[in-house]
């Protein structure tokens, strides 16, 4: 398999492949940190979690076109203001879902994936309805686009740099609002122990809210953060509903590090093997090596382990 | 592994059991006679619950023995230990809601535990006689065709006392049987317990200390982890390191 | 709960007499030929949702992957009526005849070992319910004796869904891939494409659904049924009294594949072939939701809640394509939120009391008979 290729020339084309997984675990870090604190912090499935990835995806789509229609002159930075609308829609949309519908469901967490579910279809028929069955692209600022050398045989593309950049700023952002702000402490402390948090004056009602809309929030941000990698369509969301799940529930549901390597890892096997196998089979073994490790280890990679 | 000791029904040695680091039971070792009733008594966190869970094989121990009737329970499953003549009720009462009084006992009645066995097992006299004596001696034989969710607590904690009853095992594990209950409920079931611990070893954890001093051959006292004092309920209560830990607050 | 242990209650007697009329002969009467075999498809997916009562009602197990057990049962059926029409004479034109076409078009030259079993009815129609089964206890095994349940176990059945979509559009050459495998003809030389035909693999159907309810019946009505209950509500307490309970989780879920791997192989005989869209996550999950609709606890709510369901999709996918989405999105969350014991609980609740002071005695039936039943 390997005889075909010179020594260089497959350092090349790990490095490519390495460099392609880097990529994919952006995408895979950016999908899973808004799931993993719904998920790993509150214990609540969101199936729609694609679809408000998807409205951030949108956002951006309309920033770009209104952008390039009344305001050129500013286009190269477009993407920063949609971003942080894409943050707002969705964690608007979060919010209201959360008062809607998530609260009521907080004791029946199978019933809440079968409602959120059926909130995902109906958000996809919407985005059909308003923005068309195809599949729509962004168009990409200049300084985005092109490749950077790194050596004679290595290019990366640009805009995969700037999908890294951006996943690595938000996770330490998530990482910092979890870990230093008061609302992340107040969700640890509901995810430890509801009935007391709730007695020492947290208002574990809002705090959840707020968790959901966040959550939601940054689903929205990695969506926009799509659309300079691809483009986008109303089912687009639901593509990625199953890889989610399975890097945050792999990492270990509660821990945010436990999500970044579980992405990690299974960024970098699949695009590694699908170098050698095709795509189809990659997945196939990828995902089948994930619920293989899941059965053996239920808890996923890190977890504590806690006196019941 | 422990020799087995027949003067004792159950040898509890070195047990030990470490959650990340935290020793929530630490190198403890007791034994129970036949026929006993023993009471382990002890501040909140002190590891009762866990005992109990460590040796009915609900949490896997990090090293130790227990050893029931020659046989090591910490290699076999919860099932097989229950089997062994090991019973164990919980401390808030588990009683399955949506089942009447009358189905609930039915599914401990120790017949057609396996897959099949319960496929073909057949609702005969001898069950629906036993089940009949059980609810008379637990108080609920009004209450048979009535779903447990309907019972008050003290009578779902009956009616998972009868449930182990049915049963009939010879180590009986209670966990603080008289909680949240009225003081008249309180009186009927120390009644109960006192009518039930006769032909059996009996092992309880419970804070009140007028129903351990009516009930306990032994008192255990845990601390930390580990054994404080050991004894009649006399010696445990003049005992100045129990005093100083527990009593004495 | 009923507090009797006969097998069935005068309520459900009733209510099983309800619906083989409306199976046997409402249907037969009321529709044509084109629709009757519509609605026997729609029924080919009540045995999935009959399954999901014993495993997720009953059992408390959410399974999102009940069309992987679905289309293996399909798959093994459609394999078999595919050799049967890839006779050499057929195939003639085929650079290898002899062989399925879409194996040629893959230039594949040789019948792959694993499809020679196929050639026997016999076998296939074991495969039907073995292959299911096998697939389902080693997922149970795996997954029950390690204790993954809940939400966790909802996951890892939806990612094997994903994962055989995968692999059977993946592998066309042995699969079909994503047209999976068409233009099944006949059954041991009878051809299953005639009007004849379809009406009497209706009944089939029909006998089977039935043969299905029964057994799920039987098992509800056993110590088993129970013992379902007291482990979703109460796992451990079913351990401490002396219960493997893994063991009898495996053995529903087991059931439960086994009743879906029959309705996938009626399925592709009455409706002629068998591909991946029936087997991924999107089928899978609306299997739920047909079990939902009717009623998570109920047997026979469970049948009617497939047949309006689809009977909904058809009509209004014809009509009004943009609407069905978001009518099956408002089904999903009003059944939860609203009826969380679907059409069973609206009958038992409003239905059943107002039939009983209508003739002034106790009350009918358990389930929504002429009322709720799809009028065509």
């Amino acid at each position: 398999m390997f005889s075909d290729y010179s020594m260089s020339e497959l350092g090349a084309i790990f490095a490519m492949q390495g460099f392609a997984g880097l990529i994919l675990f952006s995408v895979f870090v950016l999908m899973a940190l808004g799931l993993a604190i719904i998920f790993g912090q509150m214990g609540v499935i969101n199936m729609a979690h694609g679809e408000f990835m998807i409205l951030g995806a949108y956002v951006t789509y309309l920033m770009s076109n209104l952008f390039s229609a009344y305001m050129p002159g500013l286009f190269s930075a477009y993407f920063f203001v949609a971003m942080i609308l894409a943050f707002i829609a969705s964690g608007a949309l979060g919010l209201l879902v959360e008062w809607a519908m998530i609260r009521h469901l907080y004791k029946r967490p199978l019933d809440t994936l079968l409602a959120t579910w059926g909130l995902s279809l109906i958000l996809q028929q919407i985005y059909r309805s308003v923005f068309g069955a195809r599949e729509v692209g962004v168009t990409i600022p200049d300084w985005m686009m092109g490749s950077m050398p790194v050596t004679d045989l290595i290019e990366v593309p640009i805009n995969g740099i700037f999908v890294m950049v951006l996943a690595v700023s938000i996770s330490i952002a998530v990482y910092v609002l979890m870990f230093k702000s008061t609302w992340g402490r107040q969700v640890r402390a509901i995810n430890q122990n509801r009935v007391m948090a709730g007695a020492v004056g947290i208002n574990t009602e809002w705090t959840d809210r707020l968790t959901f809309g966040i959550g939601c929030g940054v689903a929205g941000v990695a969506g926009s953060a799509f659309t300079m990698i691809g483009s986008t369509g109303p089912t687009a969301g639901q593509l990625y509903i199953v890889d989610t799940f399975l890097v945050v529930v792999f990492g270990g549901a509660a821990s945010l590090l436990g999500t970044i390597a579980s992405a990690f890892s299974i960024s970098q096997a699949q695009s590694i093997m699908e170098f050698f196998l095709s795509g189809s089979m990659a997945k196939v073994l990828t995902l089948l090596t994930i619920v293989g490790i899941l059965m053996i280890r239920p808890q996923g990679l890190f977890a504590l382990k806690l006196r019941k | 592994m422990t020799v087995h000791n027949p003067n004792f029904v159950l040898m509890v040695e070195g047990l030990t059991v470490s959650f990340d680091g935290f020793k929530a039971v630490n190198d403890l070792s007791f034994y129970v006679e036949p026929n006993e009733c023993r009471v382990i008594i002890g501040p909140n966190g002190a590891g009762k619950t866990t005992v109990l869970d460590l040796i009915c094989g609900r949490t896997k121990a990090t090293s130790g023995s227990v050893n029931f009737k020659g046989q090591e329970l910490l290699s076999m499953r919860e099932d097989q230990i229950v089997h062994a003549g090991v019973g164990r009720k919980f401390q808030t009462p588990s009683v399955y809601e949506d089942l009447t009084v009358f189905e609930n006992l039915e599914l401990s009645y120790p017949k057609g535990h396996g897959v099949f066995g319960a496929l073909t097992f057949r609702r005969d006299d001898p069950v629906k006689a036993r089940i009949k004596e059980i609810a008379e001696t637990i108080f609920l034989d009004d209450q048979l065709d009535e779903k447990a969710a309907y019972l008050s607590h003290g009578q779902k904690q009956w009616l998972e006392i009868g449930m182990l009853l049915i049963q009939d095992p010879e180590l009986l594990m209670l966990d603080e049987p008289v909680a949240g209950m009225s003081v008249a409920e309180r009186k009927k079931t120390a009644e109960l317990l006192n009518r039930i611990i006769q032909d059996r070893s009996v092992i309880v954890i419970e804070h009140d200390m007028g129903f351990v001093e009516d009930i306990a051959t032994r008192v255990t006292v845990l601390h930390q982890g580990k054994t404080l004092s050991e004894g009649s309920m006399e010696r445990v209560q003049n005992d100045p390191k129990v005093v100083e830990v527990y009593l004495g607050h | 709960m009923e507090t009797s242990n006969r097998f069935l209650s005068r309520s459900e007697i009733i209510g099983f007499a309800v619906l083989a009329a409306v199976i046997f002969i409402v249907l037969p009467v009321a529709l044509d030929t084109f629709r009757l075999n519509l609605f026997g498809k729609y029924l080919t997916y009540a045995f999935v949702a009959v399954g999901l009562v014993l495993c997720w009602g009953a059992g408390g197990i959410l399974s999102l992957g009940q069309g992987v057990f679905f289309g293996l049962g399909g798959y093994c059926m459609a394999m078999f009526l595919k050799l049967e029409a890839s006779t050499p004479e057929n195939t003639a034109i085929q650079s290898t005849p002899g062989i399925p076409d879409f194996m040629d078009w893959n230039q594949l030259t040789a019948l792959p070992a694993w499809w020679q079993p196929f050639n026997s009815l016999a076998f296939a129609l074991l495969a039907v319910v073995a292959v299911p089964v096998i697939f389902a206890f080693i997922i149970g095994v795996a997954m029950f004796t390690r204790r993954v349940g809940g939400v966790y176990f909802a996951i890892i059945t939806q990612a094997f869904a994903a994962i055989l979509t995968i692999l059977i559009i993946g592998q066309q050459g042995y699969t079909g891939g994503v047209n999976g495998i068409t233009d099944l003809r006949t059954l041991l030389g009878w051809d299953i494409r005639t009007d004849e035909a379809k009406e009497i693999l209706y009944y089939v159907n029909g006998v089977l659904l039935f043969a299905v309810l029964f057994a799920a019946q039987y098992v509800r009505k056993s110590k088993l049924g129970r013992l379902l209950i007291a482990m979703r509500d109460q796992e451990d307490r079913v351990r401490f009294s002396g219960y493997n309970v893994a063991n009898f989780k495996i053995f529903v879920f087991c059931l439960g594949a086994a009743f879906a791997g029959i309705g996938g192989a009626m399925f592709t005989l009455q409706v002629g072939f068998m591909s991946p869209t029936l087997v991924g996550i999107v089928p899978s999950i609306e299997m739920v939701i047909f079990c939902a609709v009717g009623g998570r606890l109920s047997i026979l709510g469970a049948v009617y809640g497939a047949l309006v369901v689809n009977w909904a999709k058809t009509t209004f996918s014809e009509s009004f394509p943009e609407l069905w989405l978001l009518g099956l999105g408002g089904l999903f969350i009003a059944v939860v939120m609203a009826f969380p014991n679907g059409l069973a609980g609206v009958y038992a609740e409003h239905v059943a009391p107002r039939i009983a002071k209508l003739f002034n005695k106790s009350a009918g039936d358990d389930m929504p008979g002429a009322a709720k039943t799809p009028a065509e």
